[in-house]
């Protein structure tokens, strides 16, 4: 049945040609390595299974003997041996029938041996059973065995993920990485799982079939051995053109849905500017492009099966009429034509699926090379240090944290944070403000380890970080980031989410302090509302509280809130900022914002530009000294003057 | 059902190809069920009688013949891809140009990511649909019962066999069906989970090595793939079994027919040749039985596809162009809004509540309010992307209902909340709104969006590349390229939604400043968050909860309007209101 799918199957997927598809076939057979034994069990099945299901056509065929025998033989006079009549026959003139019978074992004037047939025919029928059990008991192997493998590589693919730097993430595209570990994934199972299996049994079968028929006869043989080559030849040369097309269609494809998406994105857009005519007539271009190529894809793939049939039928012709020449001259029985004529059938299934099944191990090997290019990336360093240290609680006579001359680059020639230094006391409220680019986020993810530091110190209450592990540091930090993630699953669990073990009361303290309580209880599930991927059901500024909230159950006892409170509404923001106060009492947080009215309290402002602290101070210190602070707090109330 | 009448209209214009392959396939057929005849009477009348000159001359027919269905198939094949891709491209088209006319209300109801795949992959599903019924449906039913003439011409007395092994195939394939399709189902939406779990992991990895959480992430992970396993498992298992049945009916006929048939031949009721025929003729049949089996797989997956893209042709748009549209009379950019209200489809709280106010002819006006308290929902009624529920939107004088909806857009130059720059180049995103604006043209709006300096900066200047989104350039440089885009159009009225949210405070300012001097008489409407962008508005209006709360300018309203005094002195303070 796959062999009519096969061919537009192939093509899936078949987006990328593979770079070096020799090394990465050899590591996805490493990837088989540990399921060998089941291999091999799975490969004697199917060479067994093969074996039965081949000689099937030639027991049958000797049934057929035995029938056209009993036909023959009644016809001849009783008592009468074979050698007899053919004396008869060739001294009547007839030549021709006497070659034939020569070749037969016949016993004059006895019919069909009605007993020796059911025997012959209980067989095959055995045969047949075996053949397929056997069949089925390889299928049952191979299905566990690529299951096992499939799993282990999600499993390693999931793993990698989190053993992957920040950079990783930061430096790929998201669509990228995420089409490797789901797209490429599933086409590479779907190849394992489909390909492999039939890859087996088709090349057996090929085997199986040229064996028998070279038993059987040498010279008919012949026809298929010069039929095979050609009917392999002929696919792959349609299956190599028509994956052309294919891949043409997916990639249109792909630029089609690149543009309906842009498109519908920007409806209103497209509308207001007067562009649906001409989106419309850009989409028509690419819709015939789309066209012209699936057309061609399918019309080429699908002319393999024609093509395969009339190899077959030249192949059948081919067998018929020389075989019924040699049956004729009494050089081969007609069972041995019927069976010839049954192989001759079935050596075509599997030629068309090799054909398929090409096409699809190489667009799995094209995803199967993105995979393993993703399984390459360079990992986080390990943790370096041996026995870290215990981290010491917060005290007020040693700084929460400090910075010394640090240095650090995302680009080794893009110099970025130079020898910043910072001393942070214990409790301290630290505003960091500055254009776009400055660096803030840069100190984020230096601070929490999302990136490692390439030079100086960073000391989290009197420890180095380099004696601690990059969880320690992070468990001391609770953060209100910039992007309000959430994962799909209820509300009370994103809540929980810094802290698993906390108890429902405690899911709601956090809420009502975020100011998120009244707003989740008017959900029609409250707390249990779940939340799709997007959290697309709360508005941003919804988001934005939880993330608050979340932040505040984790209770840490530094805080980071990188631009946190940019989406919720002022009136929100009020009260937030409230409760903000309350939650920084007794620890040290960074705030990090565009609102200068949000950060005016805070113990020591520090205005970053393109790395470098450039002022710091107090509110009223920067006032005074009207420098960059006071020129950006200034401009807030540009519109005022005009 | 959805699917035959979709394919019903879309095939209709390409009825004669039809017709031509349903010819060509049923030729080929045809030719296909008449070889095997051809060879028992080899069988028959050249090897039994021994007549080597029958047996060369039938080979010689039967080759021609070969070659005449080889030619027949090909041109089914071409016909077939050639309507099948043809009529998979005009389904596209006619969604894609039907979801043009739609409102932003209809294109909520089924979302982008739901119309690109209806767009585009659902389509490819029913197209393929097409393909497999165009070939197989057509050649199955003849094979079929083309099969069971010839065998019944070739031995009426055997073709009882006919009875029993074609139910049991048919019996064995359905239930194989039933039991795998819903596990198929499941297993889907497995694989959507498991990619879900790791979609998340890219998105949220910040939050997940921040909160310590990869272990809880794993787990999950873990937990899913599991279970995907088991699923993908046991499908592939009953699949195991499928294909060994199958062989097992077709091979356990063979030996039925030679059984049943040899009896036959040994009473001398049967020639011998007719056997063998008689055995390619069965396995015709079954095989058309497993060719319509998996048009029968395919069919519900295409039938499905077919009813979500027909919900998209089927959507009429909600908001259309009126029976008699009203042009105004002059385009002085004067808004009014006649007690209005609006409220979301199925909710019961409006989400704006008798609105009344006019916004001055060549002025320019702000709105501003906390989150959810309207603005953007408000702005949305001018452009009629969504409808008051009661009460009178009036643009330039005319009801937005009573005008033709392409004149009303023309009038108006928005720059959405959302910045969204198109892929292309900066002055292609530039042109969206005037595909004749001259370079100078770009460059002027750019000057007065702020944005001259970076785009010169870019490599290419106006030609530099723009990613889909615009998501190569900063938020803030978005937002200015979104301003200068909606300048290059030369509207009378412009709608600003948040739009200055990304930008630094002085960047902010400058730009108000070169606004009011840049754009001539037009009218403005900006909405805000922050008080500093719209101060010095000719007219503020302040929403608080879907009512307008307080009508003013600035000094007007921090003493008269006390949400309008909250939300200053939260943003800059006891002194600013003073």
């Amino acid at each position: 049945m796959s062999m009519a799918m096969g061919p537009m199957r192939g093509g899936v997927g078949a987006t990328a040609k593979s770079k070096d598809a020799r090394g990465t076939t050899r590591r996805l057979l490493a990837r088989l390595a540990p399921e060998r034994l089941k291999l091999v069990l799975a490969l004697t099945l199917g060479v067994a299974s093969v074996g039965f299901t081949v000689s099937g056509p030639q027991i049958l065929g000797n049934a057929t003997n035995v029938l056209f025998n009993g036909i023959v033989s009644k016809k001849l006079p009783v008592g009468t041996t074979q050698s007899q009549a053919i004396a008869h026959l060739r001294a009547t003139g007839q030549n021709q029938l006497a070659s034939m019978l020569s070749g037969m074992h016949l016993t004059p004037g006895v019919g069909v041996d009605i007993t020796r047939m059911g025997e012959i025919l209980g067989i095959a029928a055995l045969v047949y059973l075996v053949g397929s059990l056997f069949n089925y008991l390889q299928g049952f192997t191979m299905a566990g065995l690529t299951q096992r493998i499939v799993f282990t590589m999600r499993r390693d693919v999931e793993t990698k993920m989190s053993r992957l730097p920040l950079r990783y993430f930061d430096s790929h595209p998201h669509g990228d990485v995420l089409s490797r570990v789901t797209n490429d994934i599933d086409n590479l199972t779907t190849t394992i799982q489909q390909g492999l299996s039939q890859l087996i049994t088709s090349v057996l079968t090929i085997v199986g079939v040229m064996g028998m028929m070279l038993w059987i006869s040498p010279l008919l043989a012949l026809v298929s051995i010069v039929t095979i080559p050609l009917a392999l030849v002929v696919t792959m040369w349609i299956a190599k053109r028509s994956q052309r097309h294919f891949t043409d269609q997916w990639r249109s494809t792909g630029t089609l849905n690149g543009l309906v998406e842009e498109t519908h994105t920007g409806h209103e857009l497209v509308q207001v500017f007067g562009r649906s005519e001409a989106t419309v007539d850009e989409f028509n271009t690419h819709n015939t492009t789309l066209y012209a190529a699936s057309f061609k894809a399918q019309f080429l793939s699908g002319i393999i099966q024609p093509s395969m049939q009339f190899i077959s039928n030249i192949n059948y012709v081919a067998i018929a009429v020389l075989g019924g020449f040699r049956v004729a001259s009494g050089l081969l029985t007609l069972g041995a034509v019927t069976a010839f004529i049954q192989y001759s059938r079935q050596f075509t299934m599997p030629i068309t699926q090799i054909a398929s099944q090409m096409n699809m191990l190489q667009s799995g090997i094209a995803s199967a090379e993105r995979v393993f290019e993703f399984l390459d990336a360079d990992e986080e360093d390990p943790d370096i240090v041996a026995e870290p240290l215990a981290l010491t609680p917060p005290r007020d006579d040693v700084p929460s944290v400090s910075l010394r001359h640090v240095n650090f680059r995302y680009e080794a020639e893009e110099p970025l944070i130079e020898d910043f230094s910072l001393e942070v006391p214990t409790g301290a409220t630290i505003a960091i403000v500055g254009p776009t680019g400055a660096g803030k986020t840069t100190v984020v993810n230096l601070l929490v380890r999302f990136y490692e530091i390439d030079s100086g110190h960073i000391v989290l209450n009197g420890v180095d970080y380099r004696d601690l592990t990059r969880d320690q540091v992070r468990r001391t930090y609770g953060m209100v980031l910039q992007d309000t993630w959430m994962f799909s699953g209820s509300i009370r669990d994103n809540i929980r989410y810094g802290r698993p073990d906390a108890s429902d009361e405690e899911v709601v303290a956090a809420a009502s302090e975020a100011r998120a309580d009244s707003f989740v209880r008017t959900l029609p599930e409250g707390y249990d509302t779940i939340l799709d991927e997007d959290a697309s059901n709360l508005s941003a500024g919804q988001k934005q509280l939880l993330t608050i909230a979340r932040a505040f159950l984790a209770d840490q006892s530094i805080l980071i809130l990188d631009e946190a409170t940019s989406n919720v509404d002022t009136r929100t923001e009020v009260l937030i900022q409230e409760a903000m106060a309350g939650l920084r009492h007794g620890r040290t947080s960074f705030v990090i914002a565009h609102r200068l009215s949000t950060i005016r309290d805070a113990d020591t402002i520090i205005v970053m530009d393109k790395g470098r602290i450039v002022e710091q101070g107090s509110h009223d210190n920067l006032m005074q000294s009207q420098g960059v602070y006071f020129s950006l707090y200034n401009s807030q109330f540009a519109g005022v003057s005009t | 059902m959805v699917l035959l009448r979709l394919l019903g209209s879309f095939v209709r214009p390409y009825a004669r190809q039809v017709a031509l392959l349903v010819a060509l396939l049923v030729a080929q057929t045809a030719g296909n069920l008449y070889l095997p005849n051809l060879n028992g009477d080899i069988i028959n009348n050249g090897v039994v009688a021994g007549n080597l000159h029958y047996i060369l001359h039938t080979g010689e027919w039967m080759l021609v013949l070969t070659l005449v269905i080889g030619l027949f198939s090909v041109g089914g094949i071409y016909w077939a891809s050639r309507v099948a891709m043809r009529t998979g491209a005009d389904i596209r088209t006619a969604v894609f140009s039907h979801v043009q006319k739609f409102s932003t209300r209809d294109m909520n109801v089924f979302g982008t990511a739901s119309l690109i795949t209806r767009n585009t992959n659902d389509v490819q599903q029913i197209q393929i649909f097409l393909q497999m019924a165009l070939t197989m449906m057509v050649v199955a039913p003849i094979m079929c019962f083309g099969g069971i003439a010839m065998a019944l011409h070739e031995g009426a007395q055997l073709s009882t066999l006919l009875l029993v092994a074609v139910p049991v195939m048919g019996v064995f394939l359905g239930t194989v069906m039933v039991k795998v399709v819903p596990k198929f189902r499941s297993m889907q939406v497995k694989i959507d989970r498991l990619n879900e779990v790791l979609r998340e992991q890219i998105t949220g990895v910040r939050v997940i090595r921040a909160f310590v959480r990869s272990d809880f992430e794993g787990q999950r992970f873990n937990g899913a793939n599991q279970d995907l396993t088991g699923t993908a498992l046991s499908v592939n298992r009953t699949f195991a079994m499928m294909l060994p049945m199958m062989m097992i009916i077709l091979n356990l006929s063979s030996v039925a027919v030679v059984w049943f048939g040899g009896r036959l031949v040994s009473e001398g009721s049967m020639p011998i040749g007719n056997l063998t025929a008689f055995l390619t003729y069965i396995m015709q049949i079954l095989l058309s039985v497993m060719m319509a089996v998996m048009v029968a797989i395919l069919l519900p997956r295409a039938a499905a596809s077919a009813e979500r893209v027909n919900q998209v042709l089927a959507t009429s748009p909600v908001i259309t162009d009126p029976a008699t549209p009203r042009r105004p009379e002059v385009f002085n950019g004067e808004i009014i809004f006649e007690e209005v209200s609006f409220a979301y489809p199925g909710s019961e709280r409006p989400i704006l509540e008798s609105l009344d106010f006019t916004l001055a002819p060549y002025s320019t006006s702000a709105i501003i309010g906390g989150t959810g308290s309207g603005k953007t929902t408000l702005l949305n009624l001018i452009p009629r992307f969504f409808e008051a529920t009661t009460g009178h939107v009036r643009v330039n004088g005319v009801d937005v209902r009573e005008q033709n909806l392409e004149g009303l857009w023309a009038s108006l130059g928005i720059v959405p909340q959302a910045a969204y720059l198109f892929s292309g180049t900066v002055a292609t995103n530039l042109r969206f709104g005037r595909e004749d604006a001259t370079d100078d043209e770009l460059w002027a709006a750019l000057e007065i969006a702020q944005a001259t300096d970076f785009v010169r900066a870019m490599p290419g200047g106006l030609d530099a590349p723009i990613d889909q989104g615009g998501t190569n350039v900063s938020g803030g440089q978005r937002q200015r390229l979104c301003i200068a885009r909606a300048l290059v159009k030369r509207a009378d009225t412009y709608l600003f939604d948040d739009c200055f949210s990304a930008l630094d405070a002085t960047t902010d300012a400058r730009l108000r400043a070169a606004l009011k001097t840049g754009i001539g008489a037009a009218a403005v409407v900006i909405v805000a968050q922050r008080v500093s962008t719209i101060m010095d508005a000719d007219q503020i209006i302040v929403l608080d909860g879907g009512r307008v709360v307080g009508v003013g300018t600035h000094q007007q309203l921090v003493r008269g309007c006390p949400t309008y005094h909250e939300i200053v002195v939260s943003q800059l303070g006891e002194d600013a209101t003073r």
